[in-house]
Parts: C-alpha cells; sequence; structure tokens
C-alpha cells in the first residue's frame, strides 16, 4: 500500500519552505509524516484486516469451494453461481428481501417525516413526546423481535387488542404462522422500531430549514400544503438522500427479526437473503456457497445506493 | 372570537386538544408494547396469559413479585452474559475512541503523503453493511494468528472463533467513528495547533492536550454510536462464540427460547439488557438525538 510510505511531497515542501524559518524544516516535516503515519496506521490496519480484506474475500471465496472448517481449499470456477440461480430458496429469499424493501422504504420514511414534522411543532410537552417516540429505537431489534413475537401469537396479546378495539368485527390470524400475514406482520413491527431513528434524522434537516422562509411564505398567503410543496420539501433535498439510503440499506439487510422470530417460515414466505446467507454460511458451514450469495447482496445493496444517490442528485 | 396577531398560526383550544390527542395516541402506540414487557416481567406466566384479554395486560396488578428475575439467573448464566456484554462493549468504545480520533487527528491536521488516499478509502468503507462481508469474515478470523505471552514463553495460536478479542477487535476501527470526529476537528482553528508548536510541543501532545480537550461533543457523538450496536451486537456473536462463559446478552436470550419457553422470565431477562441502554439514553438524551441527527446531517 502506498499510504504508509512516510515520504515527503514536494507541493508541501515548498510552500512550506516559503513561509517558515529556520534550516531544520525538512526534518520537522519528515517528523511530521511519520508521527502523522503512526497515528493513522491503527486504524488503517485495522480497516485492511477487518474491512477490506474480508470485503475482496466476498468476492474471491465466491469462486471456490471453500468451507468453514475443512483446510483445503480450491478454485471452482462458476459453480457457485450456477448452483446459486437454480437454488429456489434462493430467489424466494431475494424476492421476500425485496418485497421487505419496496414496502418498508417508503412507509418508514414517510411516517418518520410525519413524526418529524409533528415534533417539530414546540408546544408544551414536545421533547416529552419525541423522547417516546425514540425509545423503541434504542430498544434492541432482538428483545423487540422476542417481544412481538409473544404479542403476535393466535392468543395474545396484537389479536386481544384487534378484538377489543374493533368491537370483535376482527379476529386476527396466526400472525407468524400464517404465510399471508408473517412478512406484513415483520414489516411492521420493523417500522415500529426503527422510524424513531429516521423521525430524528427529518427533524434535522427541517431545523436547517431557516424560519424566514416560512414566514415569507405566509407573506404570500401560502396554503399548509403549499408550504410543505415549496419550503419544506426542497429543504430536506440532502436528508431524503440519506434517508433513502440508510433505510434500503437496513431494510436489504434484514435478519435478526427473521431469525428470532420466524426462522425463514411458515413455508419460506419469510427467508431473506441474509439469513440465507448465514445458514449456508454458518449453520451448514459452506463459506463459499455463502460467499457467493453475500456478493449477489453486495451487488444489491451497491446498485440500489448508487442509483438513489443519481436520482435525488439535483433538482428538487 | 378576536383575530390573532400578524404572523401567528390560529391555535384554538379545540385545535390544541387535536393535537395533544395525537402525540398520545402516537405515544401509546410507541410505548404499549414496552410497558407490556416490563409489567409482564413481574408477574407469574399463568397470569400474563390470563391478563392478556383485558387492560389488566399493561398495569402491575395481581400476583406481583421479582420471582421471573431470579429465575432468569437459574435458567442461564444471565450475570455472566451482562459481564461479558459490559466488558466487550466497554473495550470496543474505549479502544475505538482512542484509535478514530487519532487517525481523525493525522488527517486532519498533519501533512502526510497519501492522506487523501487513506480519506477516500475510509468514507468508501461507509456505504458496506456488515452484513455484506460478515460470512467470509467468519472463515477469515478462523485463519487469523494471535500470540500470547505465557511465562515470557510466546505461544502462538491460530484462529479466533470463540474468544472475547474476535468480538472486540473487528470492530474497533470505524469509518463513521473516524469521520465525525474528522468534520469536528475541522472545525478547530488551526491556530491553535501552531501556537502550540510554537511552544515546542509535539503532534501526539497536541492531541492529548489540545485538541481532544476541545472535542468534547465528537466523543459523546462517537462514544453513544459505538455503544449501542456494541451491546446490541447479535449475528456476529451468534456465528464466532460458541462458548457459552464468552456469550453476550442478545445471543443468550435464545436460552428462554427452548421446548419450554418461559414468558415471564424472557420478558425480565429483555428487561435486564434493556435498562442499561435505556438509563444511557434517558441520561444523555440531548446529546443522544442531536448525536444521530448530526449523523444524518453530515452523511
Amino acid at each position: 500500500m502506498s499510504v504508509t510510505t512516510p515520504r515527503q511531497t514536494t507541493k508541501r515542501g515548498t510552500a512550506a519552505a516559503t513561509d517558515t524559518h529556520g534550516p531544520s524544516i525538512k526534518r520537522t516535516e519528515r517528523r511530521e509524516a511519520l508521527v502523522g503515519v503512526l497515528m493513522v496506521s491503527p486504524s488503517v490496519i485495522l480497516l485492511i484486516v477487518f474491512f477490506f480484506i474480508p470485503v475482496a474475500l466476498a468476492f474471491l471465496l465466491a469462486f471456490t469451494n471453500a468451507r468453514l472448517i475443512s483446510p483445503s481449499i480450491s478454485f471452482a470456477g462458476l459453480d457457485n453461481f450456477t448452483r446459486l440461480f437454480q437454488d429456489e430458496l434462493f430467489w424466494k429469499s431475494l424476492r421476500n428481501t425485496l418485497l421487505f424493501a419496496v414496502v418498508v422504504v417508503p412507509l418508514q420514511s414517510a411516517f418518520a417525516l410525519l413524526l418529524a414534522i409533528v415534533v417539530n411543532e414546540r408546544i408544551r410537552g414536545t421533547n416529552f413526546f419525541r423522547t417516546l417516540y425514540f425509545v423503541p429505537v434504542v430498544t434492541s431489534i432482538v428483545v423487540v423481535s422476542i417481544l412481538w413475537k409473544f404479542m403476535y401469537q393466535p392468543d395474545g396479546l396484537v389479536n386481544h387488542m384487534l378484538q377489543s378495539l374493533s368491537f370483535n368485527v376482527i379476529q386476527g390470524t396466526d400472525w407468524l404462522g400464517n404465510p399471508g400475514a408473517a412478512l406484513p406482520a415483520i414489516i411492521f413491527m420493523s417500522i415500529w422500531q426503527a422510524v424513531g431513528f429516521h423521525m430524528v434524522i427529518w427533524l434535522s434537516g427541517l431545523q436547517t430549514i431557516s424560519p424566514d422562509l416560512y414566514e415569507a411564505a405566509d407573506i404570500d398567503g401560502a396554503s399548509k400544503w403549499e408550504k410543505f410543496r415549496y419550503v419544506t420539501w426542497p429543504g430536506l433535498r440532502n436528508t431524503r438522500t440519506f434517508i433513502l439510503v440508510t433505510i434500503t440499506i437496513a431494510a436489504l439487510s434484514l435478519f435478526a427479526q427473521i431469525n428470532i422470530m420466524t426462522q425463514g417460515g411458515p413455508l419460506d414466505a419469510t427467508t431473506t437473503v441474509v439469513y440465507q446467507a448465514v445458514r449456508v454460511g454458518y449453520q451448514q458451514q459452506q463459506t463459499a456457497y455463502a460467499s457467493s450469495i453475500s456478493l449477489v447482496f453486495f451487488i444489491l445493496v451497491l446498485t440500489v445506493s448508487l442509483v438513489q444517490r443519481y436520482l435525488t442528485r439535483e433538482k428538487g | 372570537m378576536p383575530a390573532h396577531a400578524a404572523g401567528e398560526k390560529p391555535s384554538n383550544a379545540a385545535g390544541l386538544i387535536w393535537k395533544y390527542v395525537v402525540r398520545i395516541l402516537l405515544a401509546l402506540f410507541f410505548a404499549f408494547p414496552l410497558v407490556f414487557m416490563f409489567v409482564s416481567s413481574l408477574k407469574p406466566d399463568t397470569q400474563i396469559f390470563a391478563d392478556l384479554s383485558s387492560f389488566k395486560a399493561f398495569l402491575p396488578v395481581g400476583n406481583i413479585s421479582l420471582d421471573n428475575y431470579t429465575g432468569v439467573f437459574q435458567t442461564a448464566p444471565a450475570a455472566r452474559f451482562l459481564i461479558n456484554s459490559v466488558l466487550i462493549t466497554a473495550a470496543t468504545v474505549l479502544l475505538g475512541l482512542l484509535v478514530n480520533s487519532m487517525a481523525a487527528f493525522a488527517l486532519s491536521r498533519m501533512h502526510w503523503r497519501g492522506k487523501t488516499v487513506v480519506l477516500g478509502a475510509v468514507i468508501a468503507t461507509l456505504v458496506v453493511p456488515f452484513e455484506t462481508f460478515a460470512l467470509p469474515m467468519v472463515w477469515w478470523v478462523n485463519k487469523l494468528p494471535w500470540i500470547v505471552v505465557q511465562n515470557f514463553v510466546p505461544l502462538y495460536s491460530i484462529g479466533w472463533l470463540d474468544t472475547y478479542r474476535v468480538q472486540i477487535i473487528p470492530f474497533i476501527a470505524n469509518a463513521f467513528s473516524i469521520f465525525l470526529y474528522y468534520s469536528y476537528f475541522q472545525s478547530i482553528p488551526k491556530d491553535l495547533d501552531e501556537a502550540a508548536r510554537v511552544d515546542g510541543a509535539g503532534w501526539f501532545r497536541i492531541y492529548r492536550s489540545v485538541i481532544m480537550p476541545l472535542a468534547g461533543p465528537a466523543t459523546a457523538t462517537v462514544a453513544i454510536l459505538t455503544f449501542l450496536p456494541a451491546w446490541n451486537s447479535y449475528l456476529w456473536p451468534l456465528m464466532v462464540v460458541q462458548t457459552e462463559s464468552l456469550r453476550p446478552v442478545m445471543v443468550g436470550i435464545s436460552y428462554f427460547q427452548q421446548l419450554n419457553v418461559l414468558w415471564g422470565q424472557i420478558m425480565a431477562y429483555s428487561t435486564l439488557i434493556t435498562i442499561p441502554v435505556l438509563a444511557f439514553f434517558l441520561a444523555f438524551q440531548r446529546t443522544f438525538v442531536s448525536s444521530i441527527a448530526s449523523a444524518g446531517v453530515k452523511g
């Protein structure tokens, strides 16, 4: 890596030579470069070992037959990918993951924006409500999953509440045991847990919009909707990109909820790409095959975030 | 009704009541599962189920006791899990603060060759979620060497599976932490270091005694943003730790999900492992929320 060579750059050298004094400039600069590299190297080394190499390995191992424990490893060409593309379970998991993302991304970002607008209005107790809406975010997804698993039981809290709130019209279902209801149930819970996080991010975006703009809009006699459409929405451009990218990546990475609540069932209705990768790579110890799943996932995530960045780049 | 002052919204009593109704309904929506969790942790299983059909599900009434909490420590080595998580979280956060702030310092305030390459590489890592390379990483850490010096004799071993270090070291360096520190350091005037250098301070001294004392908000943000995932980590320890005595709290939850599910104890254990984060959150609520907000604005 060219990163760690502490050699002096000419550009900096000449620039410094003109405005600094004394003959030992070269030495102090060399020392500065040395100390700089020394201070950055723990992070750089750790990132190389625990980020760049594993990412590179995801690419390399996908073309081998590596297994977790076995020491032998050989080149396998595209075998993993031919197997992958014929694997019905993989296609199912890909479909579920995309379905989850397609539903969660717009719903969660819209709900979060509504909440942000609600808690942005300064009335008594605003801070209290803001804190409360945020509490699920600091609760671990593991705890949340197990809690909702209990509440989603056929005779559980959710069904009892539905019954009493609807005066016995709605009977509910075995939420996690019904192939049609399991993924929607997990979607609902996931939004409940994470929406506060994006509320706070929207909120910080809202607070960067100058109040003068709203006053000007008031003077022009703008309606509530017009103010939102022409002041708020354009003002949130950067926030929007960030929110879309983070929600999408989080949605595509769906794992803990599945592992705790449904194990991919019923009838593989909730299996996801990351869940498949873990099942294959960890439980069945097929590292190479899991790497090929990871690679597909990696490309998916990268494509989505690049496309989103491109689409939301300029313009309002 | 008299007209309101110019520029102010007409906020009559009905409007205000409506606003509070909306806010309270939302509050109930976000709070009810957690209230249910806490309340149920105080009840025996039979009563949890009996109370489901009425409002009592959210009230600590009836046969209330701490039995589930004592039960938790009998069903599983819960104390051990808690200690492990505290150790792992503390080590990750503290080492992360040190390593990432040093890197950001060198990137922000010092001149050396390759700086832009490193900064670019750090930022590039931000778009790749951990899940994409978690599986190859399991294979990789199983091949990593380690040295322990025992009685002045170095002992080599291969494989990091089933250790504390595999739960700590991979998560110390964090691109996002470096980035947050970096942007904060950029806002501190460079004259300060110049002045310190004229006084003969070395670079490390400037880092420690000039810049870091000024970087309190950044440190708080980074501490919070590394604390949460470290305490909540689940996928990684699930794969790399088999030994019971090394497991963190989130993985420990599976002990209560055996054939005979003990719901009261699950609720008690869930409450126990949520309380540290919740307490931390409520204590540093403002910093907490603003740090996440700053993460959004800067990202």
